[in-house]
């Protein structure tokens, strides 16, 4: 078979590899950069909400600038640091878990991330071009149609997110199949770690719940740019429509959003208890049922919109039905703390600050999920604080423990452990202050989304604690900053198994993992898969298959080129020059038929490579 | 399993899933095919919602729709539906030639209903029934233009894929190729069988 491996590839280096890449590993670091760097943007425009709202009838912004701020502060975190950060976790973990040397869709992959990146800052562009969209991230009609939002804003909101939206897409149906044809021999679906449990329902949650937003943003992408009727009234247009397809892709995305992080704390526990995670089973059946569940509860977001008792008892009824998978998770973390040997390293404090932060989070779920009461909490500060207690306490600490955790696998460096103690603390601190107290002022009757409020409505104090919170908040990010940087420069390198008690596959290998991930490929005796070989006495794991030469992807600029080509398109159609569309959409298209045409031939690592490198299984 | 190991022996029975390459296609077909079918699912529910916004003094569906020319067009492309399922049986059983016959016969009938529903449409407009008239009839020319672009989007993607079979020859590398263009195809006709009952016949009754 020498033939066969006869295809060389120019390896590339610097800038050049990192637009060309198709490494799982590296797209992961790519999508850290881009996601922590649109983290910080959206962070910016929060600091300058609070600053905003830190006394009453502050003029630090306009009335218009608010609304541009909080709808670009919405949007940001959602699509373009929330879902990319865990973009990151996924590919720079899932096939190593799984004992993969690579994901499906290598070159998919590396397109999912630019259209990601090039849909962000399409949207981000529109600061500069006159206008930020200013509609809420939900981005309601008739405030975001034509006849009352008469700038670019939405336009950007809507061709920003859906060229992002592409990359979620394509990102969801790689994993599915990566995780469904890849695994290393022996890891079966009952084996598989819990990590890579979450990812496989949060990407099949992605793959049913992104296209209803696709059309969503199309239809409404029509009545801005083609004056389609589809929520036009005077033409017999429906806006309900609009909430109807927003929320039935906006309930599964805040479980795209929790899933993943459901599934760092299940590991970061049950690593530093030492402990096998308690009820693995039922945590994988209630993962499930919160996915399937996730879809049915998309009109408890409409509760006012007067959809009449029935609907709001049976959308009622089903949001307070997930909180019982969401209980099981809650419960199985406690005992599979219970008894273990804790270690509390950053990584594990940001998991169990994660488990009290988010039943506070899930406990006003169920308090706003009661429709009769959700009358008078709608639209409120209750609101704002609820969603940030589930997304910043849930899902932002669970980024923070899986980075902490995880950090030395994908850098091989370990982070300063002092620096990610005083990160947690600041942050958490900054976190409950924050947020603690607009449950309070939502019950007093603070509405959310005002720019501006009145003196002595007994707002003030609160607003000011909840906006040092903030700072407070920032301040642990800075930390978080200052430690990447002392680590890059000086942080102790990193073992294969460098936290000692690692259970699951990506511990068996170096830090970082080489580009073919393994060497070998593992079998898998059972659950835990490294962790039950220590148990048994072994050093590594008993190899698969017997050294040889490695397949590899190449590497390709047509991803890069294709994003870009979707960018010029929409801004093009944007500002209804259709020759610049239709040139953006010709690059598209042509980078795809080069791509049909040209065999990817990839190229082959061998075992002499290997072997010289030093590199054991 | 090197992908070129096939290339110039014999093929094995279903090529399109010879190699993990191509299993992964395949899988990831279907399941795109899952989202496909969620983003139709949107548009439908869209057009269901919006269907009797016609607007005072624009045409209704029931004098819109002319029957017998959606009929002949679902005639067309149900049929194109059975000569690519021809098309892949060819390929099971090693047969480039008639393979690629039938493929181009499934792109005469694609283009044969392209043709019609280009016709259709241009005769709507004349009847007053404009992309910006109603919301029905924004819903309508979404719904079955997003349907109409899928199908122009299969025509150009097979024809190109013929063009590939000439020149690199049927092999595990290119068969996946020709077997998800395959999927997508009937993908297609699937949803026209729904268009055509929800939109048309429910249009001319209900």
């Amino acid at each position: 078979m020498a033939h066969a491996h006869a295809h060389t590839v120019k390896r590339r280096t610097g800038l050049m590899d990192w637009l060309t890449t198709v490494d799982h590993k590296k797209i992961g670091i790519l999508y850290l950069l881009a996601g922590g760097l649109f983290f910080l943007v959206g962070g910016l425009e929060a600091i300058m909400i609070r600053i905003q709202l830190w006394k009453p009838l502050n003029d630090f912004v306009s009335a218009d600038t608010y609304n541009e701020l909080l709808t670009m502060h919405g949007t940001t975190m959602i699509f373009l640091a929330a879902m990319p950060m865990l973009f990151a976790l996924m590919n720079a973990v899932i096939p190593l878990q799984i004992g993969a040397r690579d994901v499906a869709f290598p070159f998919l992959n590396s397109l999912g991330f630019w259209t990601f990146f090039f849909g962000g800052v399409l949207l981000n562009v529109s600061w500069f071009t006159g206008g930020a969209p200013d509609a809420g991230w939900t981005s309601y009609v008739p405030l975001a149609s034509p006849a009352y939002n008469t700038d670019y804003g939405v336009d950007y909101y809507v061709i920003g997110l859906q060229i992002a939206g592409i990359g979620t897409l394509i990102g969801g149906i790689n994993f599915l199949v990566t995780i469904i044809n890849m695994r290393a021999p022996g890891m079966t679906f009952m084996r598989m770690p819990m990590f890579t449990w979450a990812i496989f329902v949060t990407s099949a949650l992605i793959l049913f719940a992104f296209p209803a937003l696709t059309v969503g943003l199309v239809a409404l992408m029509f009545d801005r740019l083609f004056e389609a009727n589809f929520f036009n009234v005077a033409n017999g247009g429906n806006t309900v429509l609009w909430e109807h397809i927003f929320w039935i892709f906006g309930h599964p995305e805040v479980y795209i959003l929790i899933l993943p992080a459901f599934g760092v704390i299940s590991e970061v526990i049950s690593t530093f208890s030492r402990k096998r995670l308690f009820g693995y089973s039922s945590m994988v059946f209630a993962t499930v049922l919160i996915g399937f569940l996730g879809f049915m509860v998309w009109a408890h977001h409409m509760f006012t919109a007067g959809l009449g008792p029935v609907a709001n008892a049976l959308f009622s009824i089903a949001t307070m039905l997930i909180a019982v998978p969401t209980g099981i998770k809650i419960f199985n973390w406690l005992f599979t703390m219970w008894g273990g040997s804790i270690k509390f390293t950053s990584a594990n404090l940001f998991a169990v600050g994660f488990v009290p932060t988010f039943v506070m989070g899930g406990v006003t779920g169920v308090m706003l999920a009661a429709a009769p009461a959700d009358f008078q909490y709608h639209d409120s500060y209750f609101v704002v604080a609820h969603f940030h207690y589930v997304i910043v306490g849930g899902l932002i600490l669970g980024i923070f423990s899986g980075l902490h955790y995880w950090w030395p696998k994908m850098f091989g460096k370990m982070l300063n452990e002092f620096l990610g103690k005083l990160t947690f603390w600041t942050f958490f601190i900054g976190f409950h202050m924050t947020f603690l107290i607009q449950h309070f002022l939502g019950l007093m009757g603070m509405p959310r989304r005002i720019y501006t409020y009145l003196d002595g409505l007994g707002f003030n104090e609160m607003n000011l604690i909840s906006t040092i919170g903030a700072f407070l908040m920032g301040l642990g990010t800075i930390f978080f900053i200052i430690n990447i940087i002392v680590t890059a420069v000086s942080g102790q390198k990193a073992s294969n198994d460098p936290w000692e008690d690692g259970r699951t596959l990506e511990w068996t290998i170096p830090s970082p993992a080489p580009e073919y991930n393994f060497k070998q490929t593992p079998l898998v005796r059972g659950y835990d898969a490294f962790w039950k070989e220590k148990m048994d006495g072994n050093k590594e794991m008993t190899p698969a298959e017997p050294i040889g030469p490695i397949h590899m992807p190449s590497p390709s600029i047509l991803p890069l080129f294709m994003a870009i080509g979707l960018f010029i398109a929409g801004l093009g159609f944007m500002y209804h020059k259709y020759y610049i569309g239709g040139a953006g959409l010709a690059i598209l298209f042509l980078c795809m038929l080069i791509r049909s045409l040209k065999d990817d031939h990839g190229f082959h690592i061998e075992p002499e490579e290997l072997q010289d490198k030093g590199v054991k299984a | 399993m090197s992908a070129h190991t096939h290339a110039d022996g014999h093929l094995p029975h279903e090529p399109e899933k010879a190699t993990l390459e191509g299993r992964n296609k395949v899988l990831g077909f279907w399941l795109f095919l899952g989202g496909e079918t969620v983003l139709f699912g949107t548009l439908f529910s869209a057009f269901l919602a919006l269907r009797d916004k016609v607007g005072e003094g624009n045409p209704t569906a029931n004098e819109l729709f002319n029957l017998s020319t959606v009929a002949i067009a679902t005639f067309i492309l149900l049929t194109s539906s059975l000569t690519s399922v021809f098309a892949i049986q060819a390929m099971h059983a090693g047969k480039k030639a008639a393979m690629l016959w039938w493929l181009a016969i499934t792109v005469l009938f694609g283009l044969g209903f392209l043709g019609l529903e280009i016709y259709e449409f241009y005769e709507y407009v004349h009847e007053g029934h404009g992309f910006t008239t109603s919301a029905f009839s924004s819903s309508f020319y979404t719904l079955v233009g997003f349907h109409g672009g899928h199908v122009a989007f299969g025509v150009i993607w097979i024809s190109l894929l013929i063009g590939q079979v000439l020149k690199k020859g049927l092999n595990v590398v290119t068969a996946p190729k020709i077997y998800v263009a395959g999927m997508y195809w009937h993908f297609i006709d699937v949803v026209w069988v729904f268009i055509f009952t929800v939109v048309y016949l429910m249009g001319k009754v209900g």
